[in-house]
């Protein structure tokens, strides 16, 4: 699969090779889809009176809310805005729910949502055009990519008040999948999966992040590596290859490895060059940087990091362990102190004071 | 998203004259700033809170061994080191803070002139890594060195 995803790929350049989108299918809504929607709207009632009364109705309740969902996620909004207005207009989350999930007073977020909602209320209220739909599609499905984020790093606590954002994210890219099957569409919502899968054995007991070698594989949630690997595969090939779909074939290499050592990292090495040709993020750099060492060993790894701002998350730490693998010990205690004094959170930051006193302590 | 503590002391800008002198109209010219200031991020959505605080005659030090709590005055420090005030945002990124806490530093002093204050900012502890790659990239950094 990863293969053929490589060679598809290879085919891509910036410029070239225009996205193929298929139509959405909006006017052909199924009656299984319906009936999808109508379970899921028994689970959560819905609001979707965020810009005007929705129409009672089966297919036009679908069309509504896939259109609300292109307005929740109007790139005029900054992205924390449409998440919040996402949750709030088509997730049906209250909004007392969406502060708890973001860790801020509900006044914050109700004024938060109020400001996005004024921002889209001069805006169309129908589905773009097709001309606009890529451009469009591609906010819908950055919005949901975020509001995974926030769920998928933001779920170390099992503070059961808590609304889960990565679950929210799946079931709405579930939705977008349902009336639109463009390769990043599918590509998105297998990351999703492939990367929620590994999600009871993240963290441990004290939440403390585990890292992927040292996971208990047999915890991951074996049915959504399936179904994120199977919708993968379906994708490949038929369209423009996008950074979803390769994303997600880097985390459906390592959900396929039974063993750490089992990782095949010389496509994973492959897989982000790809990746960093296509987007240029210096975050896709780091995790190149990461493959590259396990390919080629830390020199080559560090070789990767000088290219890339020493100030991003994680660049020090990154830097510290491959200096310890290298063997040089004082490189890596600088490197380990300079990331601790720049941790964001309080288990990262346990961790990397724990990496400074076993290094001190081994050479004092 | 991130959330920032921006602190404001009692350090001034280059005018060190007190408040005390400044006329009325500078007074409320200052307070209108930060009221304004602040009803803005409240209507944006980034102000999570913020107070003035009380001053250093009201504060108390507690020490505690977990059975008898020991309280003092205190803290003892020298008066521009107290904390007046503060509020805390949570912005798109570190630039959003940085500007906000720019608009603080601004508020009009004496002669409607910007008083320059110090204003820390603080980076507030998240409760995670600020995404997915940003995860990944810390998971995937291969095993824990043993």
């Amino acid at each position: 699969m990863q293969e053929a995803l490589i060679a598809a790929a290879r085919h891509w350049s910036a410029d070239g090779a225009p996205a193929q989108p298929r139509g959405w299918l909006l006017q052909t809504a199924t009656r299984r889809m319906v009936d999808q929607w109508r379970s899921d709207t028994a689970r959560r009632e819905r609001e979707i009176r965020v810009a005007s009364e929705p129409e009672t109705g089966t297919a036009a309740e679908v069309d509504d809310t896939l259109t609300v969902l292109f307005l929740c996620c109007h790139p005029v909004l900054s992205p924390t805005s449409a998440i919040a207005l996402t949750l709030r207009a088509v997730g049906g989350l209250t909004t007392a729910e969406i502060a708890r999930a973001f860790l801020v007073p509900e006044s914050t977020m109700a004024q938060r949502i109020s400001r996005a909602k004024q921002r889209v209320a001069g805006e169309r209220f129908s589905m773009p055009s097709p001309e606009e739909r890529p451009d469009r599609r591609r906010s819908v499905l950055r919005v949901l990519y975020l509001m995974f984020n926030e769920g998928y790093v933001g779920s170390t606590g099992d503070d059961l008040t808590r609304v889960d954002l990565s679950d929210e994210a799946i079931r709405l890219a579930r939705h977008v999948h349902a009336a639109d099957d463009d390769p990043e569409v599918v590509g998105l919502l297998a990351l999703m999966l492939l990367t929620d899968a590994r999600r009871p054995a993240r963290t441990d007991e004290s939440g403390t992040p585990v890292t992927l070698a040292d996971q208990d594989r047999s915890l991951w949630d074996h049915a959504r590596i399936a179904e994120g690997t199977a919708l993968l595969d379906g994708a490949i090939g038929r369209g423009a290859v996008g950074e979803y779909q390769l994303q997600a074939a880097i985390a459906a290499i390592h959900d396929s490895a039974t063993t750490a050592d089992a990782t095949d990292w010389p496509q994973i090495l492959a897989l982000y060059e790809l990746l960093e040709r296509m987007t240029a993020s210096p975050v896709v750099a780091l995790n190149r940087a990461v493959a590259a060492a396990m390919v080629h060993g830390p020199a080559a790894g560090l070789a990767v990091l000088d290219g890339v701002d020493g100030t991003l998350p994680r660049v020090d730490q990154l830097k510290a362990h491959l200096h310890e693998l290298a063997g040089a010990h004082d490189l890596a205690l600088t490197h380990y102190r300079r990331a601790a004094g720049r941790a964001t959170n309080v288990a990262e930051r346990r961790y990397l004071d724990a990496q400074v006193a076993r290094l001190a302590g081994g050479s004092a | 998203m991130a959330r920032y503590l921006l602190i404001v002391d009692f350090q001034s800008g280059p005018d060190e004259s007190p408040m005390s002198e400044w006329t009325d109209d500078e007074v409320a010219a200052h307070l209108n700033y930060y009221g304004r200031l602040n009803a803005e991020l409240i209507a944006n959505g980034e102000l999570v809170g913020g107070e003035v605080l009380t001053g250093p005659d009201l504060a108390k030090v507690v020490r505690s061994d977990g059975v008898t709590p020991v309280i003092t005055d205190g803290p003892f420090q020298e008066f521009k080191e107290w904390i007046a005030g503060y509020q805390i945002v949570d912005v798109e990124s570190e630039e959003r803070a940085l500007e906000i806490a720019g608009l603080v530093s601004a508020v009009p002093g004496r002669g409607g002139v910007p008083t320059q204050q110090p204003i820390q900012v603080r980076r507030i502890m998240d409760d995670g890594p600020s995404g997915v790659e940003e995860m990944n990239a810390y998971l995937e950094t291969a095993s824990n060195p043993r």
